[in-house]
């Protein structure tokens, strides 16, 4: 695995090397594929280490490979205000058991785009404070952003709870 | 005689003293409700008149806009990008686009890419016009939100003449836009850019240094450095608290690295610090577009569409002439440009912060996935945290300078 002249990935890959599936920079993004179940420790070194500097978490989103195992890629995207560089971390969770640890610990932004991934495609994530639906309201059956969730399906809006 | 007057007193100091706010009251605001600009609702906690916590309810106006974009082609998805953020459609168009023309590795003729920033700092303007001149009105200021909106009305016009349609404009095309610059254009700008000018002047004169405006916007909404990158707070309420991120400036796209333009910081991070960003913002916005205006004249009239066979349409002319550019017509019509597998994330200033577009594309003429990382979602997560402790009257200023766009919070 190489680290494409990136210090994000440089520095994951000498500190946690069992923690990385594999990296590229297509386009120029620096990418880290890991293992799901370390992504707090892949999420904490980026924060806390002083060279790398990521203040923020971005953006966490997820990607449907239908047909595929595992099913689901989870994304993160994580920008340094201090050193003025990004890097990507994605993680895949299979169909049956589609959870990782949460973020909301390390990136308070994890709060509310960690329910968004739940809700839209059903991703759970351990340890989250209130890992409830958030777009869309508390009856709906089903995960619209699946792939295999039909475009023209219909549901009745069931009125809020309060 | 003074010691029944002591103990007479005593009695009444304890009952002064003792605390009447025993019960605490939940209240529902929103979703639909006169002083919000947003379909949002806040289930908020009080003690007396103080929040004691709040709850932000979300996603009232969900469309499902992911879900239809991964439905159509790739051009498909450029008109839903206007209805993101609609009192700034433009920004989201240029953001989606940029975000294919990288996965295309494609870049647009250099006259394409002024007019592209034009139409950006145009549609930027009329969104802080739109936020300040809002936000007034909602705490009962009339007067700067009929100057506000007159001077929307004037970027609008321009946005019309320039792209055709004044709100949702579909302006961008990949590598390209719809329209090469109107001759009539710059003499209308500058014209309209005098009276806008002059507006913000009677604007700021009548409401700046106003004792009610002040008194309700300085120290409220206060939000601190760290807990804005705990949460990827980003745009003016970042830039309020003194962090001078821009993305147009940190990691230059199109032609902003060629512009002089200035990013204004807050000390504080309260609301009054956003209003002055925001202001400040628009005269720098004022400022690009005369810039673009130059640079647009000197390069004189030429092609605004990249020659990429992929995303060029053929001259209609051959189009009724020869069978080839038959074809490329009618593909380039049925199902456009066929994206190389791949997947690009791209950051563009808008303005209300980093608006993202994170795409992947498994080879075909659809999109497999399309993230639009949208900052009005993301800053109004923070919001408990700006209010716990402050009057429910705060919540208006505070709601309002944040700007939550509903189209772009709920997608």
């Amino acid at each position: 695995m190489q680290d494409y002249g990136s210090p994000a990935l440089r520095r994951l890959l000498e500190t946690l090397p069992d923690a990385i599936v594999a990296t590229h920079a297509d386009l120029g993004d620096a990418t880290a594929c890991v293992d799901p179940a370390r992504i707090a420790d892949v999420a904490g070194l980026l924060r806390d280490d002083p060279d790398l500097a990521f203040e923020m978490l971005t953006d966490l989103t997820a990607v449907d490979y239908l047909g595929e195992e595992p099913r689901f890629e989870v994304v993160y995207h994580f920008y340094s205000v201090a050193r003025n560089h990004r890097v990507r971390v994605k993680a895949r969770v299979p169909e049956d058991a589609p959870e990782l640890p949460s973020l909301v610990a390390l990136y308070a932004s994890a709060d509310w785009m960690e329910r968004e991934v739940f809700d839209m495609y059903g991703v759970r994530f351990a340890g989250h404070p209130r890992l409830e639906r958030i777009l869309l309201y508390d009856g709906f059956e089903g995960h619209p952003l699946r792939k295999d969730y039909p475009k023209e399906k219909r549901q009745p809006l069931v009125g809020p709870q309060n | 005689m003074s010691e029944a007057i002591d103990q007479h007193s005593d009695v009444l100091e304890e009952d002064f003293e003792r605390d009447l706010h025993v019960e605490r009251q939940i209240l529902n605001m929103g979703p639909s409700h006169p002083a919000t600009h947003g379909t949002v609702k806040f289930l908020v906690e009080l003690d007396g008149e103080n929040i004691a916590d709040i709850d932000v309810q979300v996603g009232y106006l969900h469309r499902g806009f992911e879900k239809e974009c991964e439905a159509g082609t790739w051009y498909q998805a450029i008109p839903y990008t206007d209805r993101l953020n609609y009192n700034s459609a433009v920004l989201a168009n240029v953001g989606f686009v940029l975000a294919v023309e990288k996965l295309l590795g494609l870049e647009a003729p250099e006259r394409c890419q002024w007019q592209r920033v034009m139409a950006s700092e145009l549609s930027r303007l009329g969104d802080h016009l739109t936020r300040c001149g809002a936000g007034c009105l909602e705490l009962q200021a009339m007067t700067p939100f009929l100057y506000g909106i007159e001077a929307r009305e004037l970027t609008w016009d321009l946005i019309e003449s320039l792209c055709g349609a004044r709100v949702t404009s579909n302006y961008v095309r990949i590598g390209g836009v719809k329209h090469p610059m109107p001759d009539t254009f710059p003499a209308q700008c500058r014209d309209s850019i005098a009276k806008i000018r002059e507006l913000l002047a009677d604007f700021d004169e009548v409401i700046t240094s106003n004792r009610i405006f002040v008194d309700r916007l300085k120290g409220t909404g206060v939000i601190s450095k760290e807990d804005c990158l705990r949460y990827a707070v980003t745009g003016p309420i970042l830039r309020s608290v003194g962090v001078p991120l821009d993305i147009r400036k940190s990691e230059p796209y199109l032609v902003y690295d060629e512009l002089d333009f200035d990013v204004p910081v807050g000390q504080v991070g309260d609301n009054y610090d956003r209003y002055l960003v925001c202001v400040e913002e628009m005269h720098q916005s004022l400022r690009i577009v005369e810039q673009c205006l130059v640079k647009l004249e000197h390069l004189g009239s030429g092609p605004v569409n990249a020659l990429d066979p992929r995303v060029r349409w053929p001259a209609k002319g051959r189009v009724f002439n020869q069978m080839e550019e038959l074809i490329q017509q009618f593909k380039s019509v049925t199902e456009g440009p066929r994206v190389p597998q791949g997947e690009a994330y791209f950051p563009i200033e808008s303005a209300n912060g980093e608006l993202g577009f994170y795409l992947v594309s498994d080879g075909s003429a659809v999109p497999y996935k399309v993230r639009c990382r949208p900052p009005s979602f993301i800053n109004v997560a923070p919001m408990p945290l700006m209010l716990r402790g402050a009057l429910l009257a705060d919540l208006i200023p505070t709601f309002d300078f944040i700007n939550m766009i509903g189209g772009e919070c709920d997608r």
